[in-house]
């Protein structure tokens, strides 16, 4: 790897991924087009209506749902956020010792104290 | 230039672009190969062992022992109508399940199969992996909202939001693992448990090991946590609408999706393609067995785990999933890395 000019580092080790998800998006996408020519196409307006038990569906499925799912998704962001932060702290651990440990335990601790907030509010309630 | 030439050409050149090419399309025919044959019959050996564990026999008629079952369901969904609900919407209902499998197969490329053996040897190979399996989410949700029916919008939103809760226990449950190795590259990972002479983190890491399988659980919607597609609910959860060969790409990626998270398993606590070095002081024709036979074999113990479980235990109720995520899993998490930490500073 080439640091010493900005711009220069070429990711070429990323080259394989790069094809292998071209390839694993073509594999998905083949397949079904593929099997487009062999299948039979019979479609009729009962058969193309949402299932719902086989009573003709009621009203619309796009409805106001529970806020609850709001507020995971609002705690997901932060606690992967805190996840993230904790990756390259456990990479370089060992060669920071102490002063990597304090510094963590502190960030942990700010990161509780909102946690028990969101606990205490019932954030973590689902019935 | 004519065609033998051409196609001996990345042999004669290994070093052009061509030539480098030609040998990771290779590797990755190789991997997606072999594992599109393991998803195949991991569906068969799944019937056959909930089957025995039933006191049945599991498919029987197609082929010896039913061996040409999977081969047998293939074709039939591959022959079925493939429908398109009238209010759904085309686009994102097409892409949705294209999306899943892309997400779920990508993460095949960082696996360190065996010693010398990976596609793309990248440094956030974990990082990678973690990333990839909240992407099958997008799947998820797209499937969901685009088929415009009550059961998949549901479904959708309930898998959505197990995914994310347990992403965070299971991202959180690695971090020790990448204390002790000090590496986030899954080849480094496994290399740095061999320097142990229990040769896996499984021990020092049980509470880890154990937080990451129940995270794996949920993440691929496997029984105890299947309750997007809780049948006697919502029927098929996120993709009741779905049928041939849409519908089989989601099954594939659920199968694929499973065998990765074994290998994350296998790669970070089980020590990858190696055996305990001890085992290899008290036996020593074992370090003749090629590493690739250990992983795969570890692999099918994980894989058998997961059926296991589904043939033992009976479904969470939806409360108490995300509450077992939120309030027991994320704490226990969060212990596991203070008390690594705190050891490893301690040595």
């Amino acid at each position: 790897m080439n640091l010493s000019s900005p711009g220069s580092y070429m990711p070429s080790e990323y080259l394989p991924v790069i094809i292998f998800m071209m390839i694993a998006v073509a594999f998905g996408a083949v397949t079904i087009f593929v099997g487009k020519i062999f299948r039979i196409r019979r479609p009729y307006k009962d058969k193309l209506m949402a299932y719902e038990s086989g009573i003709p569906p009621v009203g619309e499925p796009r409805e106001r749902f529970s806020i609850k799912f709001y507020i995971t998704a609002m705690l997901f962001v932060i606690f992967d956020v805190e996840a993230v932060f904790l990756y390259p702290w456990a990479v370089v651990y060992d060669r920071i010792g102490l002063y990597a440990l304090i510094e963590m335990l502190l960030f942990m601790l700010i990161l509780i104290v909102g946690y028990v907030y969101a606990w205490k509010k019932e954030a973590f309630v689902w019935d | 230039m004519n065609i033998i030439e051409t196609m001996i050409y990345p042999i004669l050149y290994p070093d052009t672009i061509i030539g480098v090419v030609a040998v990771i399309l290779v590797k990755i025919a190789l991997v997606l190969g072999v594992t599109m044959l393991h998803v195949a019959y991991a569906t068969y050996f799944e019937r056959k062992v909930i089957g025995h564990m039933q006191v049945r026999m599991g498919p029987m008629r197609v082929g010896y022992h039913g061996l040409l079952q999977p081969i047998a369901d293939g074709i039939k969904l591959f022959f079925k109508e493939d429908l398109i609900p009238a209010a759904a919407d085309r686009t994102v209902f097409q892409l949705a399940p294209i999306v899943m499998l892309f997400a779920a197969m990508s993460s095949l490329a960082v696996i360190p199969f065996f010693d010398g053996f990976i596609i793309a040897d990248i440094n956030v190979g974990l990082l990678y992996l973690l990333a990839m399996s909240s992407l099958g989410a997008y799947g998820l949700v797209m499937a969901g909202w685009a088929s415009n029916s009550k059961y998949s919008f549901l479904g959708g939103l309930r898998s959505s939001s197990q995914i994310i809760s347990y992403e965070i226990a299971v991202g959180l449950s690695l971090v020790g693992v990448m204390i002790m190795s000090s590496s986030l590259n899954p080849k480094e990972i496994v290399l740095a448990q061999q320097q142990h002479w229990y040769g896996m983190y499984l021990f020092p890491q049980f509470l880890g090991y154990f937080i990451f399988m129940v995270g794996a659980f949920a993440e691929t919607n496997r029984t105890p946590f299947d309750l997007p597609e809780a049948e006697t609910e919502l029927v098929a959860g996120y993709f009741v609408e779905y049928s041939g060969m849409r519908f089989s790409l989601f099954f594939v990626a659920e199968y694929v999706g499973m065998i990765v998270m074994s290998a994350i398993a296998v790669t970070c606590f089980w020590g990858g393609w190696s055996i305990p070095p001890i085992f290899i002081k008290v036996i020593p024709p074992l370090a003749a067995v090629p590493g690739i036979i250990w992983f795969v074999l570890k692999i099918y113990i994980h894989v058998f785990l997961f059926y296991w479980v589904r043939a033992t235990l009976p479904r969470y109720r939806y409360d108490h999933l995300m509450a077992l995520g939120w309030k027991v899993l994320i704490p226990l998490a969060l212990l596991n890395i203070v008390v690594t930490a705190i050891i490893k500073f301690m040595n």
